[in-house]
């Protein structure tokens, strides 16, 4: 037959030795190779109480930021929204009142803020539309819960820890979004 | 009253025996399921289940209460009756074989002399054999009323794999028997106590019985029957809850039996290897001994165990028409060699 390609290879098949077609050895030397993984160093990561750590820009779940003084940097003016190319966040603005000053940084708020973790498809696009600084992605991720409903997030489940009231889970939270902000200064 | 006059003593400690042999092969064969687990897991480079209790130890517990609280299903077109037969025999057929397996030597209890054997029968050998041949029947059965093909060619695969393996089977015990010149299985350990192990005078036969030993628990390489990937899930596809629990637990007890029965006819039993336990049970006291020839025979049972499972992680399956190649043109002539060759030295040697 006319060979179509000059890339073909002859291979040289010879037929198989006695010792080969006995099989043990190579039953044996196969067994042996298996013994061997026995001692190597096993792949595994027990999950829940040894992490992977992660790539410098994961995208996990979102926060909601606040100030130094504990006030919402969200203003509601809605560029997230539309940045979102899966159209996962909704929102209301509100109007601070004068009392509102130490809940508040602007004058206008998000009074609703809702992403729907089901749609959000975790590209980051919100992050990078807001001009305030107010959202952020971090390293939570893997939710879990039994109803739909559960999984479109408010502003009680989105916002960070206040600062002044709980300092601790704030700082645990802000540790991981000054990381974040670093990684997306120099990638 | 005339009942009463009768010495209970014997049917009481047949009975005591019955039970710890059935209970501990139940556990052995339940910690064989993690142990396979554990084992897979090691070779492939993870570390297997570690969840439930320390080292995942509960995990067989976990899988049986699994297995029994799921839903019981029954298809509408299967046969009912055979569809409970099926794993009911395999159950039967596999805890059946354990009765005349000697586990020990006597134990001196309570001024009596108990053999750790359930039946001394002086045909045991051949009792094993017809046993388990009809362990097939279990998935024959099943996978016929099952009405679903996948489930009829796999009962078909394993009644066919049994037959071509059984008869090289038999052929390299023939010769072991010629050595032995006993079919009793206490009699076979008795006399390897004496001569030695029976491996060193038969390493042809112990090798094709080995292999046959792998056809017959429907073990990788010769798992034909259950092929995953070829038969979905074999002859217990139809099967859920405990009656799957039950095959699948029968293959775990054929597996710890054929492990006795080869630790038995070829590595010497209860023998412990390099000691004179007749010398032993003066100094130690006869019960010690008896209990360390135990512990040596499960020893040996685990080392074969651990040889199902590793072989079965390390060879892929064999291809249908391999096997029936491997059973009738290389096992079987073998088989015959090995025993003439056997014969022909028996009788010169004893010239």
């Amino acid at each position: 037959m006319q060979a179509l390609t000059n890339k073909i290879k002859v291979l040289e098949q010879t037929p198989m030795t006695f010792m080969e077609r006995l099989y043990l050895p190579s039953i044996l030397k196969g067994m042996g190779i298996t013994f061997g993984h026995i001692f190597r160093k096993k792949a595994t990561i027990s999950y829940p109480e040894e992490k992977r750590p992660f790539s410098p820009v994961f995208r996990g779940l979102h926060v909601l930021n606040r100030d130094e003084e504990g006030r919402e940097r969200c203003t509601a003016c809605g560029l997230c929204a539309v940045a979102c190319p899966a159209e996962a966040i909704t929102m209301e603005a509100a109007e601070r009142k004068s009392s509102e000053e130490h809940l508040y940084r602007e004058e206008k708020y998000a009074a609703k803020y809702e992403i729907n973790m089901l749609r959000c498809i975790f590209c980051g696009l919100c992050e990078e539309a807001c001009p305030k600084d107010a959202i952020y992605l971090t390293e939570t991720f893997a939710p879990s819960n039994y109803t739909r409903q559960s999984f479109i997030y408010g502003k009680p489940e989105l916002l960070i820890p206040d600062p002044v009231k709980e300092p601790e889970a704030h700082e645990r939270a802000k540790g991981v979004i000054d990381a974040h902000k670093q990684n997306m200064r120099n990638p | 009253m005339e009942l009463l006059i009768v010495d209970w003593g014997p049917y009481i400690e047949k009975f005591v025996l019955i039970v710890v042999v059935i209970l501990t092969s139940l556990l052995i064969a339940m910690y064989a399921t993690y142990a396979e687990r554990k084992v897979a897991a090691v070779i492939q480079d993870r570390k297997g289940p570690n969840r439930a209790g320390p080292f995942g130890l509960l995990q067989p517990v976990a899988d049986g209460v699994k297995l029994f609280l799921k839903e019981e299903i029954i298809p509408l077109t299967s046969n009912k009756f055979l569809f409970i037969l099926g794993p009911a025999l395999a159950m039967i057929t596999a805890m059946m074989t354990s009765a005349v397996i000697p586990w020990g030597r006597e134990l001196n209890l309570f001024g009596r002399n108990i053999s750790l054997e359930i039946a001394d029968v002086n045909v045991g050998v051949l009792y094993i054999f017809g046993v388990v041949s009809m362990g097939v029947y279990g998935i024959m059965i099943g996978g016929w009323a099952s009405n679903n093909k996948f489930s009829l060619i796999a009962a078909v695969r394993g009644a066919s794999q049994i037959i071509s393996y059984e008869l090289a089977m038999g052929l390299s015990i023939i010769a072991l028997t010629m050595l032995t010149g006993t079919l009793s299985l206490s009699g076979i350990v008795k006399h390897q106590m004496s001569e030695g192990w029976n491996v060193l005078y038969q390493p042809l036969g112990f090798l094709i019985f080995l292999i046959c030993a792998f056809a017959e628990c429907n073990r990788t390489p010769f798992d034909l029957p259950e092929a995953e990937n070829e038969l979905n899930f074999g002859y217990h596809q139809e099967y859920s809850s405990m009656k799957l629990g039950f095959y699948l637990f029968a293959e775990y007890i054929n597996m710890f039996i054929s492990s006795a029965v080869m630790a038995t006819l070829y590595f010497g039993g209860y023998d412990i290897p390099f000691v004179d336990e007749t010398a032993l049970s003066a100094s130690w006291g006869q019960n010690l001994v008896t209990i360390l020839g135990t512990l040596a025979l499960m020893a040996k049972i685990v080392f074969f165990l651990f040889l199902f499972m590793w072989v079965r992680w390390t060879i892929p399956r064999f291809r249908y028409d391999q096997l029936m190649d491997l059973g009738w043109k290389k096992l079987i002539p073998l088989a015959l060699a090995n025993m003439l060759v056997t014969g022909a030295l028996i009788l010169w040697l004893n010239k």
